[in-house]
């Protein structure tokens, strides 16, 4: 499998305070890798390093090209600060990361794009529905469907099972895996449950310490997590 | 009532402010700059007196002022422009210097309430001119980014995760929001600018269900208003802000109204 993201001697440090020290690690293409680690180890500060939303202190995030064009990434936020009053569908909310054209209308081709990405998480039936007034479950998946429209090499999902009751966990995570395996994606999940990330992962990254240690989810030791749950 | 040039040259402009107005509003709804459009109306009465005092027209005024300004707030953050005490603060400093720009440039109090509440009988076919293409750039680059600025305003969030360069966004509305303001004020005058520039818009935004219904809702509900104020003002002689204001209000609570009752 050819590396599609590389971090080398990663550093991030807010004022006096070292986030991480000196992280290694690659993640490869397909493959799905959790990353987990107590609240406050810095699991989304480095999700944001790799997205480009925040710059490291020192050492380097390589994304490498994939066929030819730059790395793609979709990431699935847990918290999005929507106004509960924005008169956006879930059609139209999902459509906004529809990408560049010359004319703010969707052609005949990007309203079928739309529309496969609104199948392939189970929410043609519902793409007239509010976004105010969907359930927590269909707005994962209209989170999840606005980050595959952008058709990712590499899909993040930054604790967004997080809010979710068992059930609607099992349901939004067993679409992603059945979504990311189809397309040969990469996912890279930031979870605080175990149960899913071997479930759903083969390795895992554990963030401790201000290090990164890693090995394959059957090898993940639940007091390493203990009281993060 | 066309057979008045003034009449003709207010009709032009304030076709296109509406245009422009109910455009850009239903970006600053979205974005809540609703009280950063407030603060730049007034850096826009101080940039007019500005003109006044140096002898240059009060729209070149405004529009060094706003787009100065515009620039400084993005340099600050769009976050830090939001807090409302640092708008207040900028906000007095501007209103005080517009005074002082008008008192040095001895200009009577009529010119200053011009400024402050607009005029429909001082628009010149030059004036209308300027009017129209400072509106079709804003218009022609609204339609230019208009996806991004579209994901920033709605989604800030999935925007900066998907690649959105926001801070260019921002800038750039910034810029268009400045621009917007110094020409929507030339008709409602500076101090009444953000009645244009967010009531429609929070009419479309109680009854509009998607994007198109928004900016549709927002667009036809300015040009009503701005048309309908103009004949009022023109049959009764009373001042075409007090009724642009009124019907756009009036609208306003009776989108409120009917999505109560719905």
């Amino acid at each position: 499998m050819a590396t599609i993201v590389t971090v080398k001697d990663l550093s991030m440090h807010f004022g006096n305070k070292d986030v991480f020290d000196r992280l290694n690690f690659e993640i490869q293409a397909g493959e799905k890798v959790s990353l987990i680690g107590h609240n406050g180890v810095g699991k989304s500060t480095l999700v944001k390093l790799i997205i480009g939303l925040l710059s490291p202190t020192s050492g380097q995030i390589t994304l490498q090209d994939v066929d030819g064009h730059p790395l793609k990434v979709g990431y699935v936020p847990q918290f999005r600060n929507i106004d509960a009053d924005a008169p956006l569908s879930i059609n139209s909310f999902v459509a906004l990361n529809i990408g560049k054209n010359w004319h703010p209308w969707l052609n005949n081709a990007e309203k079928k794009r739309v529309n496969d990405v609104l199948e392939q998480t189970n929410l043609m039936a519902i793409k007239h529905r509010p976004l105010a007034l969907a359930s927590g479950g269909e707005r994962q998946r209209a989170y999840l469907a606005q980050a595959l429209l952008g058709d990712p090499d590499l899909l993040i999902m930054d604790e967004s099972t997080a809010s979710m009751d068992v059930d609607a966990k099992q349901v939004i995570m067993a679409l992603v895996d059945r979504i990311v395996t189809e397309k040969k994606m990469a996912l890279l999940f930031v979870s605080h449950d175990l149960e899913l990330t071997i479930k759903y992962t083969d390795r895992y990254l554990l963030l401790q310490d201000k290090k990164v240690s890693t090995g394959t989810s059957d090898q993940i030791n639940p007091d390493s997590l203990k009281g993060a749950e | 009532m066309f057979a008045f040039d003034f009449m003709r040259h207010a009709f032009i402009a304030s076709t296109f402010i509406a245009l422009t107005c109910g455009i850009i509003g239903v970006f600053v709804v979205a974005r809540q700059l609703s009280f950063l459009t407030h603060m730049l109306s007034e850096i826009g009465f101080a940039g007019a007196a500005f003109g006044a005092f140096m002898g240059i027209s009060p729209l070149i005024g405004m529009l060094l002022f706003t787009l100065a300004s515009s620039g400084l707030i993005s340099g600050l953050s769009v976050e830090k422009a939001r807090r409302e005490s640092t708008i207040s603060a900028v906000s007095s400093l501007f209103i005080g210097s517009g005074i002082l720009f008008l008192a040095l440039a001895n200009q009577s109090s009529s010119y200053a309430t011009q400024i402050l509440f607009g005029s429909i009988v001082g628009i010149s076919l030059n004036g209308v001119w300027q009017l129209v293409i400072l509106s079709l750039v804003v218009l022609v680059t609204v339609w230019l980014i208009f996806r991004p600025l579209l994901f920033d305003s709605f989604d800030p969030v999935g925007a900066r995760a998907n690649g959105v360069s926001a801070n260019i966004v921002s800038l750039v509305f910034l810029i268009l929001l400045a621009v917007s303001v110094s020409v929507g004020a030339q008709i409602v005058g500076s101090m009444l600018v953000f009645i244009l520039m967010t009531i429609p818009a929070a009419t479309a935004k109680t009854l509009g269900h998607n994007i198109r219904q928004l900016l549709t809702i927002s667009v036809g509900t300015a040009l009503i208003g701005v048309w309908l104020g103009l004949w009022l003002a023109y049959i009764t002689n009373w001042p075409a802000t007090f009724f642009i204001a009124l019907i756009e209000v009036v609208f306003y609570l009776g989108a409120l109204l009917f999505r109560k009752k719905a």
